[in-house]
């Protein structure tokens, strides 16, 4: 029976090196050990370990961070999700290369050029029709049309004016989701808003795991007046209806602040008011371990409370708070969208995705530009991408369950 | 003109005078208004009240069936859909609702859904056509501000009835031989309903939020409009009082929640 000597021998040196462990991990290893000593060791072990469905089939050997992994990759639609952020993380930050265009680049004879449709022939590869402009007898306004005798291919690993490198790019007019009212190519903003909008949910969710992890932590670890002036804080912050007081602190930036400042100071006022939640929940996990016979035992061996905060309480709070800040990226992206949109949160010249939705704020130049909706589409797909991978990651965050 | 406003006094002076004339009632006057903010808040107070009432009662009516019909269909593609319908409910943000919305209203009837009046009732006196006119006017925004609520509400109705329909005193229920429709109805939605007005309080802010940024984009006279001109124009005093009340409303409101649960549920009441 080397197995059944192997299965406790491996978990407990795993379990000290890697610090996850609560006392429910040990009882459901003792259950399975006694399942593996009632066993005909020579050849139902084997079967098992071809049954791909048990998490056990391999004795344990897998450490906790596998284990998670596994059974996310079941989860289709949080796999799905995970790649479709990770693709538009890589278009946002690669936005130099990827976007035919610089986002600033501003063709005031193109204004509102409504998207043009990419088309496919043998010998030009693809190309876009060309441009034809005519004035509107009635609005005055300048309105395009497609010139079908002009042809411009579009070109990969295009080399500019400047001489940087775009994946596509054309030397004719190609505006694949139009222009906006400075005549500034729309994908190409998308793409650099991306980088705004995408990592400013991020660095947000990131200060407020600090902030809520440390305060969190604090006010279970200790409790007693501490606890109870943490907690209150966290009610009066939450009796704040988010978007007005957003609006409130948005306005109140300075107004010659430089955009990277700004940039930070939305990003600080979002997280300010969204650290109540993760402290509270960390606070919730902390409370319960802090009894529990692990911690009792580092104290009995005297653990200082750095030592037990930061290795036994702290790293069984890390899946949670992994969930709690996925699910919360998407309400920072829609509160910096809905800030921009309402011009108090990121200020041109820099762009976000609420930014170039302020364009279609309103109805009739919708009506007339519809395109300048589409801002909103990468918008929601983000969104909806960070709930189901909050979501799958919240099923796989506890893979002993079953 | 500094002078009459106090505005050469220090920031804490400022902040003192203001609020203890709040507690008295007194929010100062709106440079951009030349009135007393007093004047100018009520009616929008509570026509943001009517909206946010109208979307909570929404929410929940179309919430709760919603979430039984999910989780006594569990895992049918009618179950599916309804998931996935709610997580897209739960991420379009509902300035984009409201926008998609005004513009498809254009294009189907052809007149911007603009505002809570027709423009031949605006600023006339009180009537009851005045009050069907506001009706008419009242269901998109009721509905773009709910619909956020909604999709989560659902969510969490479906978890709890599929909870409580997991527990033993159900397979008892069933085992008497009572109809499906009674196990359901009577016993355990009853249990599962009751986390649902807990939430009640939490689900407040999001309310209230939604309706202000959907009142600007529609246009609507609401706190939110003229919360965004006050901010950008720098009017404090104008803007402080509007957060104060959206916040005061805020607190009401969980009070009230937390009433409604105690009354609902004997359990949780203080001894």
């Amino acid at each position: 029976m080397d197995l059944t000597l192997e299965v406790p021998l491996r978990l407990s040196v795993f379990h000290f090196v890697s610090g996850y462990g609560c006392s429910l991990f040990f009882i459901k290893i003792g259950a399975k050990i006694q399942y593996f000593k009632n066993m005909n060791p020579t050849i139902e072990i084997t079967a098992e370990v071809e049954d791909a469905n048990d998490p056990w089939a391999d004795g344990g050997q897998l450490s906790y961070r596998q284990l998670i992994w596994r059974r996310f990759r079941k989860n289709r639609m949080g796999v799905i999700a995970g790649a479709l952020l990770l693709l538009f993380y890589i278009l946002a930050i690669g936005a130099d290369f990827f976007a035919p265009y610089h986002y600033n680049e501003i063709n005031m004879r193109l204004r509102h050029v409504p998207p043009q449709r990419l088309h496919f022939s043998v010998e030009d590869g693809f190309y876009v029709h060309g441009l034809k402009s005519v004035r509107n007898p009635e609005s005055l306004e300048l309105e395009f049309t497609k010139n079908l005798a002009q042809r411009h291919p579009v070109e990969f690993f295009f080399k500019d004016a400047e001489g940087r490198r775009h994946l596509f790019s054309s030397t004719g007019p190609m505006f694949l989701l139009g222009t906006d009212r400075m005549g500034r190519d729309l994908l190409s903003r998308i793409m650099y808003g991306a980088r705004v909008s995408m990592t400013l949910g991020l660095v947000g969710v990131f200060l407020s795991i600090v902030l809520g992890s440390i305060l969190g932590t604090i006010s279970g670890y200790w409790g007693g007046w501490v606890d109870n002036l943490i907690q209150r804080i966290i009610e009066v912050l939450s009796a704040f209806p988010d978007i007005p007081l957003w609006m409130a602190l948005g306005a109140a930036l300075p107004p010659g602040w430089s955009s990277i400042q700004i940039y930070f100071g939305i990003t600080i006022i979002l997280s300010i008011i969204r650290w109540g939640g993760l402290a509270r929940q960390v606070r919730g996990k902390v409370l319960a371990y802090r009894e529990s016979d692990f911690v009792m035992a580092a104290r009995a061996a005297g653990a200082g409370h750095w030592h037990i905060i930061t290795k036994h309480l702290l790293p069984g709070c890390y899946s949670h708070i992994i969930v709690i800040a996925t699910l919360a990226i998407p309400g920072m992206i829609l509160g910096e969208t809905a800030l921009s949109f309402l011009g108090l949160g990121i200020r041109p010249p820099m762009t976000s995705w609420g930014v170039l939705l302020e364009e279609a704020q309103r109805v009739t130049v919708l009506l007339h530009y519809p395109w300048l909706i589409f801002p909103a589409v990468p918008v929601l797909v983000v969104v909806i991408a960070f709930n189901f991978l909050g979501d799958a990651l919240r099923d796989a965050a506890d893979p002993y369950s079953d | 003109m500094r002078e009459r406003y106090g505005l050469n006094d220090p920031l804490w002076k400022r902040y003192f005078i203001w609020i203890s004339g709040f507690v008295r009632g007194n929010f100062g006057e709106s440079f951009e208004y030349k009135r007393e903010v007093d004047e100018l808040i009520w009616d929008r107070i509570a026509f943001t009240l009517i909206i946010s009432v109208g979307s909570l009662i929404f929410t929940y009516v179309v919430a709760i069936p919603l979430g039984i019909y999910s989780a006594t269909h569990q895992y049918k593609w009618s179950d599916h859909f309804l998931t996935f319908l709610s997580f897209v409910g739960m991420s379009i943000p509902a300035f984009l609702l409201a926008l998609s919305l005004m513009v498809f209203a254009f294009d189907i009837f052809g007149v911007p859904l603009f505002g809570l009046f027709s423009s031949y009732y605006e600023g006339a006196p009180w009537t009851w056509g005045k009050l069907g006119d506001l009706f008419k006017h009242l269901w998109i925004p009721v509905i773009v501000v709910g619909i956020n609520g909604t999709a989560s509400l659902m969510r969490i109705m479906r978890g709890n009835l599929l909870d409580v329909l997991g527990q033993p005193f159900v397979q008892t229920a069933r085992a008497k031989g009572l109809k499906e429709v009674v196990v359901v109805g009577k016993h355990a939605v009853r249990i599962a309903i009751n986390p649902l007005i807990s939430i009640l309080g939490m689900s407040l802010p999001g309310i209230l939020s939604g309706s202000a940024i959907v009142s600007i984009v529609l246009g609507l006279p609401t706190v939110g409009p003229i919360l965004l001109r006050s901010l950008l124009n720098e009017d404090i005093y104008l803007a402080g009082t509007l957060i104060m009340m959206l916040s005061l409303l805020l607190v009401i409101g969980n009070l009230l929640a937390d009433i409604a649960l105690a009354w609902v549920d004997p359990r949780i009441r203080y001894e």
